[in-house]
């Protein structure tokens, strides 16, 4: 029983250093990060060092999170959401827990890119391609239009993340574009291809590399951090052309939690993504490539020029309406079950 | 003799730990039938869809486990197969492996990028293997962790048959096979019984591995729902399902234990070895191959994709944070789950009343709890009315001790069983009080018990998947959250040498105790 207590003191004291604090009661920031660790940790690394604040990072899928934030309500530890797409934030805001943010930071970024009611803003660029294995396909093999890969060739040869956030997006402008049943449809016609699923973008990527698959559909910028580790991986981006909801340009982005402890905090951290040296990461340091929102920075070399890209017809903040449905019909043809 | 009054503060502290316990359950079922949409709604074709392939992989897995464990048991117990002794302490030892960490190697093997497409790809150029990932790769990975028990239960049921019944039967003219069929296997059925029972309660509230291998089982599918829908009511009415279904196994496995009482026949000698003749080296091929793919492979996947990560030039680093997280964790665990039995355990041994059963009886709900259930139950119930406790150590620790009171409650109750009350009483008689005699009688006597009741909490915490993933503090990484991060993406040489690590830490006491104690062990991840 002593050699018990022993172990269960030494263990509190163990986790006691462990640095579970309170968040409110020691200043920690707590971000919910709807976008991949693998991608962003530096980012936080980053602003700790440049402001001495600590940040605690809860990770997740952007919907996930949205969706644990609308259970927390006024109880959550969140301060800051940071999600992979407008429709997560959008579906937070909706239900009336963003704050609004300050002219001096939403100024920063082009009205295509944030909320127009202020309550969250665009953070970095990017657009929905196909990644393809080059050995396998041929470009002018490529489908013409994200529609096209539940054409029977590509049976269980397509690679989608249905969790993940901007393949929600995708769908979100679907549905937005041709209507909720035209959306279910092409989905049933997806699943009856036999797609592989996958948790993660980047997964999609690196599978798309070693042939298990022949197309993804995915963001632009993971061909970047797979490209990193492998730069003789066979893979290369396919970007889709006009009203294609495989064309959609979109951003992840930030918003404030409504009556976040840190409010301090929180202000600084947003302003930071969309600071010189935040936004100079997209380009200067990530692995990846996403385009830079703030005037005055030019992205990475060999892109498309963000202004280049026009997508699908469709407003950001009509998105975050839409989440929900996008993800009981993900739910009833079989993708989340 | 009338009996002696129960302590009032004894039976307060008693009854309070066990509400808190069943607290997870009372709330999912509120929960459930509150919700926006209705139980009905989501109870449709699809979930019957769902428990039929939960139970066809439950009754896979657990034929699997029988057709490799018994005869891996009745080589090394009856018959004189070449390295048998080694076989006797190899066979069970994949116990070590949780079953995320069995998916883990099968996928670094048997995946698409996994180590036979490295080898036969450049030489033989092979595209594709066959599909790991659903059906078959679940399969194989629950196989692994569970037939160990298979194997323990009945090398011990084989040990304790008496030979002089085989022998009589062989004196009355049967085959070796016909007394083998007609006495030694009925002799086993109790412990058969258990053991696949156990086999199929692991599998039904396995999380790990039917996620990591993408298999539509009940467990993943409730984690799915909850990430991707705002309504989260068909997540709690799906952990309510598999409450039922696990309740239904429960109940058949009490059945069955009774069962083993009664036929408990304690031999009188060792039974004699059996010569194989001819079948010695086929016999042994398939012991060689069973431990080869459940035990070599696996191991040898793991150090494989370690030393890759020393190639890839990652920054290999002792995980010192999540190891020092997993352990705390679970000491407190341990710690708090044989405190709050103690109360429980005394009120039932020491003052056998119906209603005192009752309350023992309520602490093993646990049991009926699968830790996505729990987990998702304690994460609506903090997040709406105790925010103070939500995404804290002390959540995650009362989960651990809601799921695994039972295995507390085993080794405490059992100790208590074997310390006579009259040496209580004299002590008391003597002048002390009921407090001191505690401490200074009973507390000494038991604290073998305790001791094991603490270690099998230690174990099951550190394996825990599920319940830690939902309920753990921000920023707070665990080696299983670890290793099932990067597993879920792929990742094997970063996930292979936390695995190796998370195995060479729970491996002692994986050996001390469940080698004696497997059918008390059983909690997959």
């Amino acid at each position: 029983v002593r050699r018990l207590m022993l172990v269960a003191v030494g263990a509190l004291a163990l986790a006691g250093c462990g640095g579970d604090g309170d968040s409110a009661a020691d200043g920690t920031l707590t971000v919910y990060s709807g976008r991949e660790e693998e991608l962003v940790a530096p980012l936080f690394e980053l602003f700790e060092e440049e402001t001495g604040i600590d940040v605690e990072v809860r990770y997740g899928d952007s919907a996930e999170l949205a969706a644990q934030l609308a259970e927390e309500g006024e109880n959550t530890p969140a301060d800051v959401f940071f999600a992979q797409d407008p429709g997560s934030l959008g579906a937070v805001e909706e239900r009336g827990r963003l704050a609004s943010l300050p002219d001096s930071i939403l100024s920063l970024v082009p009205d295509r890119f944030r909320d127009p009611d202020g309550h969250w803003v665009g953070t970095s660029g990017r657009s929905r391609v196909i990644v393809y294995n080059s050995d396998e396909v041929a470009e002018d093999e490529l489908p013409q239009s994200s529609l096209d890969v539940v054409d029977p060739k590509w049976k269980g040869k397509v690679g989608i993340a249905p969790t993940n956030a901007s393949f929600q997006a995708f769908v979100s402008t679907m549905i937005l574009e041709q209507g909720e049943s035209k959306a279910r449809e092409w989905l049933q016609q997806l699943r009856a291809n036999d797609p592989k699923l996958y948790e993660k973008n980047t997964a999609i990527v690196e599978a798309t590399a070693a042939g298990e698959i022949d197309l993804g559909l995915v963001n632009h910028y993971y061909l970047y951090v797979v490209q990193e580790e492998q730069p003789d991986a066979p893979i290369a981006n396919h970007f889709l052309q006009g009203d294609d909801p495989g064309a959609l340009v979109s951003v992840a982005g930030a918003g404030i939690l409504d009556g976040a402890e840190n409010e301090d905090a929180a202000r600084r951290f947003v302003e930071f993504l969309l600071s010189e040296r935040g936004q100079r990461f997209y380009v200067d340091e990530a692995e990846e490539a996403e385009y830079p929102l703030i005037e005055g920075i030019e992205a990475k070399e060999g892109l498309p020029p963000l202004d280049e890209l026009s997508g699908p017809q469709i407003e950001l903040d009509d998105l975050g309406p839409e989440l929900e449905k996008t993800l009981q019909l993900l739910n009833e043809v079989g993708f989340t079950t | 003799m009338t009996q002696p009054r129960v302590p009032v503060a004894l039976a307060a502290v008693a009854v309070a730990t066990v509400a808190l316990a069943v607290l997870p359950l009372v709330y999912l079922l509120l929960r459930a039938f509150s919700g926006g949409t209705t139980a009905v709604d989501v109870l449709n074709r699809g979930t019957l869809e769902l428990v039929a392939d939960t139970l066809l992989l439950v009754g896979a897995v657990t034929a699997a486990a029988i057709a490799v464990g018994l005869p891996l048991a009745w080589l090394v117990v009856r018959t004189d197969v070449p390295l048998r002794r080694f076989f006797a302490v190899a066979a069970p030892l994949p116990l070590v492996i949780p079953s995320y960490v069995a998916a883990l190697a099968l996928l670094g093997a048997f995946g698409p990028r996994g180590l036979l497409q490295r080898l036969l790809e450049g030489p033989f150029g092979v595209e594709r293997l066959p599909e790991i990932y659903g059906f078959t790769g679940a399969w194989l990975a629950l196989t692994l962790s569970t037939y160990p028990y298979v194997f323990l239960l009945t090398a011990a049921g084989l040990r304790g048959v008496d030979p002089a019944l085989e022998e009589a039967a062989r004196g009355l003219g049967h085959s070796r096979w016909a007394a083998f069929r007609r006495v030694t296997l009925p002799a086993l059925r109790p412990s058969l019984g258990a053991a696949s029972l156990l086999v199929a309660l692991y599998t039904l509230s396995d999380f790990g591995a039917v996620s990591l291998m993408q298999y539509q089982a009940l467990t993943r599918s409730i984690y799915l729902q909850y990430r991707s829908l705002f309504d989260r009511t068909p997540a709690a009415v799906l952990g309510l399902v598999l409450v039922a279904l696990t309740v239904v196994l429960l109940v058949a496995e009490q059945r069955s234990r009774r069962g083993v009482r009664a036929s408990a026949s304690g031999a009188t000698r060792p039974p004699a070895v059996l010569p194989l003749g001819r079948w010695r080296w086929p016999a042994f091929a398939f012991a060689a191959a069973a431990v080869g793919l459940f035990l070599v492979v696996p191991v040898g996947v793991l150090v494989y994709w370690s030393a890759r990560a020393v190639d890839l030039g990652h920054e290999v680093t002792f995980p010192w944070q999540a190891a020092v997280s997993s352990l705390s964790a679970s000491a407190l665990a341990a710690f708090f789950a044989v405190a709050a039995v103690l109360p429980i355990s005394f009120l039932a041994e020491r003052y056998p009343r119906r209603w005192t059963r009752v309350v023992e009886r309520l602490a093993f709900t646990g049991n009926a709890l699968p830790g996505i259930v729990i987990a998702l139950s304690l994460v609506f119930f903090a997040a709406n009315y105790v925010p103070a406790l939500y995404q804290t150590l002390a959540l995650l620790v009362f989960a651990y001790v809601v799921r695994f009171l039972p295995q507390a409650l085993a080794g405490v109750s059992t100790a208590l069983q074997a310390v006579n009350p009259r040496i209580e009483e004299a002590a008391r008689s003597l002048g002390r009080r009921p407090l001191r005699v505690v401490a200074t009688v009973t507390a000494p006597l038991i604290s073998r018990g305790l001791l094991a009741g603490a270690a099998l909490v230690f174990l099951n915490a550190m394996k825990e998947l599920p319940a830690t993933l939902l309920l753990r503090p921000t920023g707070f990484d665990t080696l299983a959250t670890e290793i099932w991060k990067y597993t879920s993406v792929a990742s094997y040489s970063r996930a292979a040498p936390l695995a190796l690590l998370l195995i060479l830490l729970s491996a002692p006491f994986v050996y001390l105790v469940t080698a004696r104690r497997a059918s008390e062990a059983a909690a997959p991840g």
